[in-house]
Order: structure tokens, then sequence, then C-alpha cells
């Protein structure tokens, strides 16, 4: 059982909640593998609620280079920003792959930003759009900005809206076939959201067990 | 003699959405669930299992792997991996082994097609 202050999650609501991150991440695979062309293959999710410093921390025992993201807002029954991240030498060979390497070196750094952003609008939406559907709880999202830095940097506060942030953290390392590239998705949100997504999970459980037999 | 059906899934509540489905469409067959690959291979070696719905993204040994290693010694045995990952090779893999896809999160009407080729087969075979 995950405890963080004052929320925590039962077995049956994590259990809930790496489902639906899985199938949105499964679904995201295979819009990347269109994408990249080549096979993309999956760990299978570790979701974990930490705190901002945890957070950092978990990111720092794995990577200790620079990071880069693709970030998107979301909002609705929970608010908070998404982030795809993988590490920054990563970012060149993902544009690279989406590109499907036909683009010379000057052309590619161009448009390395584009690249970055549409892979993580990919991903991010497909997770986002497959928890509002699931949970059946409609979530707006904003344009993909791509942000670079250290994890601190990262999960650094955006302003008050935040401030108590704790971080969804879900680890998941997608790697592309013949590529060096692995990733990592991390949520955040403040305690209402994660109160409110808590109690989503418990409605989506009660639907799933609730009509057995 | 009931039908068995194996639903192998990592996730509980995966699994009891898989009998909820199953329930609907085929309340008579019995249903017996793994939570892993290795659970799935010890129950299959104790008792006859007819159908078989695996989930794909499963750690240690993921669900393609396992239908293989079903397939060798169950040739005829409808096998459905259940994922919403398509990709060509998860897809060509599958028709390696001649297993039949079910979308993730499994419904009932996802289910049905997949189903009733198997009682079909079932009944054939008998």
């Amino acid at each position: 059982m995950i405890v963080v202050s004052a929320i925590e999650l039962t077995e049956l609501e994590q259990d809930a909640l790496t489902e639906v991150v899985n199938i949105g991440v499964s679904r995201a695979a295979a819009s990347l593998r269109k994408m990249v062309g080549h096979q993309v293959l999956l760990s299978v999710p570790a979701v974990e609620i930490v705190t901002r410093q945890k957070a950092v921390a978990l990111l720092g025992e794995r990577e200790s280079n620079e990071l880069v993201a693709v970030q998107q807002s979301f909002s609705g029954a929970f608010s908070g920003r998404a982030m795809l991240i993988f590490p920054e030498e990563n970012s060149l060979t993902l544009a690279r792959a989406v590109t499907g390497d036909e683009l010379p070196a000057d052309e590619l750094l161009e448009i390395e930003q584009e690249a970055l952003t549409e892979t993580g609008n990919v991903i991010l939406n497909s997770c986002l759009a497959t928890m509002a559907n699931m949970l059946k709880r409609p979530l707006t999202m904003s344009i993909p900005q791509v942000r670079r830095g250290a994890g601190s940097t990262l999960f650094g506060e955006t302003g008050a809206a935040d401030s108590d942030g704790l971080v969804l953290f879900l680890y998941i390392n997608f790697s592309v076939h013949q590529r060096d590239l692995r990733g990592y998705i991390a949520m955040m949100m403040d305690m209402p959201s994660l109160v409110s997504l808590k109690g989503l999970l418990g409605e989506f459980i009660e639907q799933v067990v609730g009509g057995q037999q | 003699m009931s039908v068995s059906v194996l639903v192998v899934d990592d996730s509980k509540l995966a699994r009891i959405n898989a009998g909820k489905a199953l329930n609907q469409l085929q309340p008579e067959w019995r249903r017996v669930e793994a939570g892993s690959a290795a659970e799935a291979l010890e129950i299959v070696a104790r008792e006859h299992v007819d159908v078989a719905l695996i989930d794909f993204n499963m750690e240690e040994k993921d669900g393609l792997t396992l239908a293989a290693e079903l397939r060798e010694g169950n040739p005829t045995m409808p096998i459905a991996i259940v994922t919403a990952n398509i990709q060509d090779e998860i897809i060509s893999r599958a028709r390696e082994i001649n297993a039949s896809f079910v979308a993730k999160p499994l419904t009932a009407e996802g289910l049905q097609g997949f189903l009733s080729g198997a009682a079909l087969r079932l009944r054939t075979s008998s």
C-alpha cells in the first residue's frame, strides 16, 4: 500500500490505475510503432504516488545526465501536468527515428523540437484520453511544450496551484527496436486532484466488481 | 463435459472484468484464473483447459511467449491475446502460433467473436 501524507491507494486502486495506464501506453506504443517504423517495446508500468522530492530522487537514481521532457497540462475532474521524460542524449535519436533517418543533420536539428512534441503528444494524449474514457470524466489537454533540464527543474513548481504537489510517477521503460531509447511518464497533481482521482478509481472498481455474478 | 477457460492477467481487476464478460457470454463455462505465466503453466500441467485468454504485457514472461508454450502441447486450443498494443510484430507473432486478438479493455462485445469461434471449434473437434 502507498502512503504519502493524506493520500493512500488500496491494492485494488493501485491495480486499477496500473491497468488503465497500461492500456493507454499500449495504445500509444501501437501509434508510435507507425511513426518510427520499428517495434516499440514496453515494460509493465510501475505506478507510485510520491512527493516531488522523491520523484526527483527516483529520476536522479536512474538518470545522471540532462533530461528533456514534453509536458502537457490537463484539467477536468482531476488536473495537473503530464510529462514524457527521457535522457537528453536520446532526443536526437528519437527525432531521427520518427523522421525515418532521411534528414541530413542540420535539418534534423531543426525538426528535433517538433519531433519531440509530436511523440510526446501521441504518448501523453493516449494515456490521458484512456484515463478519461475509462474513468468516465472528460479531460481537456493543452498543447505540448518541450522543457529541458535536470529532474529538479522539470518537477519544479510552476505556480502556486501545485505547491503541495505530489507526483504520480509512472515508471515505464519504452524502447524502440534497434534504437537506444528509453523514457518515463510522470503526472503531477495536487492533493485535491489525487483525492478526486482516488474517488474515480473507486467508482471504476465498483463498476467492474459490483456487477459480478 | 463443461468447457474450462483459463484467464491469465497480472491485474486482478482485469481478471474480474474478463470473468464478467465470460459470465455474460458463456455462463456455463468454468473459469480458472492465473496472475502470471508461471501460474498459468502450473494450472495447465495440473488440469484440462479448453480455451485460454491471455494478457500480453506481463512481468517476467509476456503473454505471447506463454501462448507459444501452450500451443506446443495444445495444437487446436483456442487462444486469444488480450491487449491494446496492436503492433504489426505482435500481430505476426500471434498469427504464427495461431492465436486471436481481443482488444483491451475487455468487453462482452469485444470477446463475443472469439468465444463463438472457440465454442464452434470445441464442438466440431469433440
